[in-house]
């Protein structure tokens, strides 16, 4: 601890400064720092449904006799004039097994819209062992004026699902993937 | 009085101390007021301003009671009650109790500590100065095309990414504020740790002094995170960027978390401050010594450190896994125990004491009893299961009303009243003063006791309208907030009158119970006060006896 004694009444702040003032440089990057951290956080524990891994080639499977019931849900934001659901509500999959799951976009306006969805996993521990191998959400999807399309999805659980997991749902959100006039678009929605 | 004469003598016993010891106070109304670096001047500035601004939040907060005082919409548009809902919170949290105490930290600590200022003086006038501007520009958002933030004040996107180009203005204010909030931090720490008299240790320091010293830290550590959260919003609203924006890959939610990890330390360096006041009054009015000094300053320093780790209960309902949930439940109400231990050591203290109820006096033990209810209702929200209910209600709203209003700023009145004499020379109305007390207590419960009703019968805050239902409780409460606004007025009155027009000279030792260095000086105070470091005489301090 700093002592002060009679001789050093006028001591140099300058070394206690340089350091709060670093400690508070750092906080504002800390801040910033949350943004990947958040991220690599929720990827590592599945927090918030979003540990889904991505591989190319699945490779051999090993189908275990374990049978789990899948559901798919699906919405728009409001700033995407598209109607978008799954094309069954649920399915019943083995562990392992792979399988395909199909979706249902329509663009109901009369100019070309482009869009990406996002997604994630409930409960969020499941997400873990969802592995996905081909996936609308993967790029941006553009459907021309009334155009609809068929969106696959190609996924399957690993056989170490834990046992106290009996179902799982699989959400979508599209939103209008148009960063120039999203800001245009949010404040004309609201008026 | 004999203490002033033996300081005086004091100080002219060491002539040979460096600076100029002339009382002299700079001439001109813009040399003395817009350059000064004396803290007694940055502090009276820094005091005058939260004022003003505790009324223009005020005012927004009549608009406020006056929209909800029937329901239905009479008198304002929806869109201009949510910017007043939000400019009111971020008026009285920003330009009201921070810098009201960062006025008091500049005033006292040097008076308490026995330091001739700021370590760092001509900051010290930037720090102030940075704030009107700071504010300026964010009361102008009110006058603009696209309108004042109305988003809350907790900035939540996406919505508060929908509103105009005025945003800029809010995030640039922010950032002042911060900036303004760490170079008085900075000050305060250096002072502190720096120039402390000699023997003046740091347990036997005032509470006061060391709640600001822990209250600085959590400054420097927590506002740089609001800062970051806030431009992370400028460059999602403006530079099309997607921290927050689902659509991009980014997450709203993750708004929220560094959000609240600015936000709950946030409401202890709004309170820490409080409790030292408190502190300081409880012991001169029992005309006892604090119960366990000790025991306060580690308690001061575990919420503190507490504080860090609780932000996500203001998120129970975002979709938290059990675990977190749980986590954040005991971890919060842990919270509750160093705040216990705080509320049992100003009863001991008044327990048995020879106890007189001087305006100050009073402003503190309402701030014991009111703060309590206040911490009890942030108990029943800390369930995380019951909070689901809670959230976003009404309760909410009457839980940290009773935090801030009879907890923070009823301290800032009692500091107030118990330092004016000191710092003016004059001795305010024993009388006005206790009427101030009484009508502001008494309304403050009117105002804001039944909206735990409110809230728990399910009525949402930030909104214009309500069912008929909760009419009565509205219009109670409405009466009360305009009888607490006015009785406000009283609290000016009683400052100038004491300012300008009391005639009753204050000694130095104002107040026969009280102890430390700040009564040993003459009030007011010389301009340039400790010159020479002050011999710290056991007898004359609060807490001689914690040194070992
Ligand atoms: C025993 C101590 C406390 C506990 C357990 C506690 C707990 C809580 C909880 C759980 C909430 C979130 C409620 C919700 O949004 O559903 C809350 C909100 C709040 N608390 Fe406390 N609190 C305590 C003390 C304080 C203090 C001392 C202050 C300020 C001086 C304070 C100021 C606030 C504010 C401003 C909010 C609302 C923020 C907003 O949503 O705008 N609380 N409190
Ligand atoms: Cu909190």
């Amino acid at each position: 601890m700093v002592r002060t004694d009679q001789a050093e009444r006028q001591p140099s702040h300058t070394k206690l400064v340089r350091r709060l003032v670093l400690i508070a440089i750092g906080m504002f990057g800390f801040g910033f720092a949350m943004w990947p951290l958040y991220n690599v956080f929720c990827d590592l524990t599945g927090l918030g449904g979003r540990g889904v891994k991505v591989v190319e080639n699945a490779g051999e499977l090993e189908v275990s006799d374990r049978q789990i019931k899948i559901r798919f849900d699906a919405t728009v934001n409001s700033a995407l004039p598209w109607v978008f659901q799954p094309k069954e509500k649920a399915m019943v999959v083995s562990l392992g097994e792979m399988s395909e799951a199909l979706y249902l976009a329509m663009n109901v306006a009369d100019e070309p819209l482009t869009g990406r969805a996002t997604y994630n996993v409930t409960p969020p521990e499941a997400s873990l062992y969802f592995v996905k191998t081909e996936c609308f959400c993967f790029t941006e999807q553009v459907l021309l004026a009334n155009e609809s399309r068929e969106m696959p999805v190609y996924y399957f659980i690993q056989p170490d699902l834990p046992e106290h997991i009996k179902e799982i749902t699989l959400s979508y959100t599209f939103y209008l993937d148009d960063n120039t006039s999203s800001v245009a678009q949010a404040s004309s929605s609201d008026q | 009085m004999s203490i002033e004469s033996t300081h005086s003598h004091d100080n002219d016993a060491h002539p040979a101390a460096p600076g100029d010891h002339h009382d002299h106070k700079p001439t001109g109304f813009f040399n003395r007021w817009l350059f000064t670096t004396n803290h007694k001047d940055i502090g009276t500035l820094y005091l005058v301003f939260a004022l003003i601004m505790f009324f223009i939040g005020g005012g927004m907060a009549m608009v406020i009671r006056a929209e909800l005082f029937m329901p239905g919409l009479q008198l304002v548009e929806p869109d201009f009650f949510n910017q007043m809902t939000t400019m009111h919170a971020l008026v009285m949290v920003f330009g009201a109790v921070m810098p009201a105490w960062v006025g008091f930290a500049n005033w006292m600590i040097p008076l308490m500590i026995g330091a001739p200022d700021m370590a760092l003086p001509r900051m010290n006038n930037w720090s102030f100065w940075i704030l009107p501007f700071a504010f300026t520009m964010l009361l102008s958002t009110l006058f603009m095309d696209s309108g004042g933030p109305a988003a809350g004040w907790t900035l939540y996107p996406p919505l508060s990414l929908q509103g105009g180009q005025s945003f800029a203005f809010v995030v640039f204010a922010i950032h002042m504020m911060g900036i303004s909030s760490i170079m008085g931090s900075i000050n305060v720490i250096a002072t502190i740790l720096n120039m402390r008299a000699p023997g003046m240790t740091l347990l036997r320091m005032p509470l006061f002094v060391w709640t600001w010293l822990i209250t600085a830290y959590l400054l420097i550590a927590v506002m740089p995170v609001l800062a970051g959260a806030v431009t992370m919003l400028l460059t999602d609203h403006f530079f099309g960027t997607s921290f927050f924006n689902a659509a991009g890959g980014g997450d709203p939610v993750m708004f929220q978390h560094i959000f609240w990890f600015f936000g709950h330390p946030e409401v202890y360096i709004m309170i820490l401050p409080a409790f030292g006041v408190v502190s300081e009054i409880i012991p001169t009015f029992a005309r006892k010594p604090l119960f366990g000094y000790a025991a306060m300053v580690f308690a001061t320093a575990s919420i503190a450190f507490l504080s860090f780790i609780v932000w996500a209960h203001h998120m129970f309902t975002v979709g938290m896994p059990l675990m977190g949930e749980l986590f954040f439940m005991y971890a919060t109400m842990l919270i509750a125990v160093p705040t216990g231990v705080k509320v049992f050591n100003w009863v001991s203290t008044m327990w048995k004491g020879s106890m007189t109820f001087e305006t100050p006096m009073l402003f503190a033990i309402g701030f014991v009893v009111l703060f309590t209810i206040g911490g009890l209702s942030g108990l029943m929200l800390a369930i995380a299961s019951v909070d689901l209910q809670y959230h976003d209600t009404y309760f909410v709203v009457a839980h940290f009303h009773y935090v801030l209003v009879p907890g923070a700023v009823f301290a800032l009145m009692a500091g107030t009243y118990y330092w004016l004499p000191k710092w003016t020379g004059h001795m305010y109305s024993e009388t006005w003063g206790k009427i101030h007390f009484w009508v502001s207590t008494i309304s403050v419960n009117i105002l804001f006791f039944p909206q735990h009703y409110l809230g728990l019968a399910g009525m949402p805050r930030r909104i214009p309208d309500y069912s008929t239902q909760f009419a009565d409780f509205n219009m109670i409460s409405s009466i009360g907030g305009f009888i607490f606004g006015a009785s406000q007025l009283i609290f000016v009155g009683v400052i100038v009158h004491c300012v300008y027009k009391s005639r009753k000279a204050a000694q130095g030792l104002v107040w026969e119970g009280g102890k430390g260095l700040e009564w040993t000086l003459s009030s007011p105070p010389p301009y340039h006060s400790f010159n020479t470091p002050p011999l710290i005489d056991p007898t004359t301090i609060s807490h001689p006896e914690e040194a070992h």
